[in-house]
């Protein structure tokens, strides 16, 4: 143990911390088993309106309709984030190991069945486990896969249109909200008739958005710039 | 039936102390490339805590993106992190004050 | 409905040992490491209690909640890992200044 840093806080106040941390969990516990048994919480009104939701999965229904804005700014979390990283530079993103064979092979036969997997969670997202969120990080996956197998993007799609692909899904989410908000309506409240398609455009453009942010997050810096350096 | 119950109960405890575990482990761990590898592991063990919670939703994403995407990002920095003249794959078991420095 | 409660007292559990790892360690992999593993703590906490009430299908609504957090900490894992490289590229090391501890060392 001595090698993970801790020997520059003394014994005593390492003490002193377990104690107050054991305070603070004993008081946690308390909290949490005193809470009434039984609590519906939400889900009475996320199942009272699952009909005019547009989608029969209550999850989805609650990401994408009943707090859509929830997502909306989420999306744009990715963005600051990717933003924060880009800005940061990166030392040591150029030089990279080439793929072995296997790892080579691997990307060939797992990029196209992850895509796949990535589709059918986004459809199946409507009524069953699945949605934007699991397949854009599963797009994400592939896209990191890529990466690691020496792929890069090319050269005349990393500047506008990669920056395109990533505003997608908060471009499309302002934009959306806003022509809901016209006729009287409120930030992303669907009218029902609509809510089912609107909903799977929201997803697909979450998913694309999600899934090419994931994937320049891992690469680190702009590709842009790193043609240009 | 009661004997179902009782192989689910034990199976809780068993991924509830599991979970615990592997996260005292993975932040007790004197090397990186083990903390990262063992963290890897505490999010697979999540996504089945998630099922066992009967969260399906969030079992799919932190496959994903818990045992996943965090995973390749960690060990990505991590190999950034080392200097450039050692081994990139730090299982000579070089303390990190060391590999730092 | 006993099993739920354990899965958010192992949640409580995590998030301690999160905040312990938190605060001793210097090394910045170790607190990204500390942090990840007390979101995982504080979402263990919020999906067993939306599942509490018994015979009744979970709350879909911290559900929702989680995965939007858990894309949320992957993000801000990413940035705080390009953060500690930056610190590494500009002081050598990749731990933050000890200054304000250094008064307890003798």
């Amino acid at each position: 143990m001595n090698n993970t840093g801790e020997n520059t806080i003394p014994l005593s106040l390492r003490l002193l911390l377990m104690v107050l941390l054991t305070v603070m969990a004993v008081g946690l516990a308390y909290a949490v088993l005193s809470l009434p048994a039984q609590a519906p919480g939400l889900s009475v009104y996320a199942v009272e309106n699952i009909n005019i939701s547009g989608v029969s999965n209550p999850v989805t229904a609650v990401l994408l309709n009943y707090r859509a804005y929830d997502t909306f700014l989420e999306l744009g979390v990715l963005l600051l984030a990717l933003l924060g990283v880009w800005s940061l530079g990166c030392a040591g993103c150029q030089h990279q190991s080439s793929p072995g064979p296997v790892l080579d092979s691997l990307s060939r036969l797992l990029v196209p069945i992850l895509i796949m997997v990535s589709g059918y969670l986004l459809w199946a997202g409507a009524h069953a486990p699945g949605g934007a969120f699991q397949a854009g990080s599963v797009l994400g996956a592939a896209g990191v896969l890529l990466l690691l197998a020496g792929w890069r993007i090319h050269a005349g799609l990393a500047g506008l249109p990669l920056r395109i692909a990533l505003v997608l899904g908060v471009a499309v989410f302002a934009l959306v909200g806003a022509v809901l908000i016209l006729p009287g309506g409120q930030l992303l409240a669907f009218p029902p008739a609509y809510a089912g398609g609107l909903i799977l455009l929201f997803e697909t453009v979450a998913t694309l958005s999600i899934a090419i942010s994931l994937t320049a997050l891992f690469l680190g810096a702009d590709p842009d710039e790193e043609d240009a350096s | 039936m009661e004997a179902l119950t009782q192989l689910q109960l034990a199976f809780d405890a068993v991924l509830g102390l599991a979970l615990l575990w592997l996260a005292w482990q993975t932040l007790a761990s004197p090397e990186l490339f083990r903390a990262i590898v063992l963290f890897i592991a505490f999010g697979l063990l999540m996504a089945l805590a998630w099922v066992r919670l009967e969260a399906p939703d969030v079992a799919l994403a932190e496959a994903a993106i818990g045992a996943g995407l965090t995973g390749a990002l960690l060990l990505t920095a991590l190999s950034r992190l080392e200097p450039k003249n050692k081994s990139k794959i730090p299982h000579s078991k070089k303390p990190e004050s060391e590999v730092d420095e | 409905m006993s099993y739920i409660f354990l899965y958010a007292l192992v949640g409580m559990g995590l998030f301690t040992l999160g905040l312990y790892a938190l605060i001793i360690h210097a090394h910045l992999l170790r607190k990204i490491l500390a942090i990840n593993i007390m979101g995982s703590g504080v979402f263990l906490v919020l999906v067993a209690l939306a599942a509490r009430t018994e015979g009744a299908a979970p709350d879909p609504v911290p559900h929702a909640m989680v995965i939007t957090g858990i894309v949320v900490a992957v993000s801000a894992t990413a940035l705080a890992l390009a953060l500690m490289l930056r610190v590494r590229s500009e002081t050598g090391r990749a731990e933050l200044d000890e200054e304000p501890l250094s008064k307890f060392d003798d």
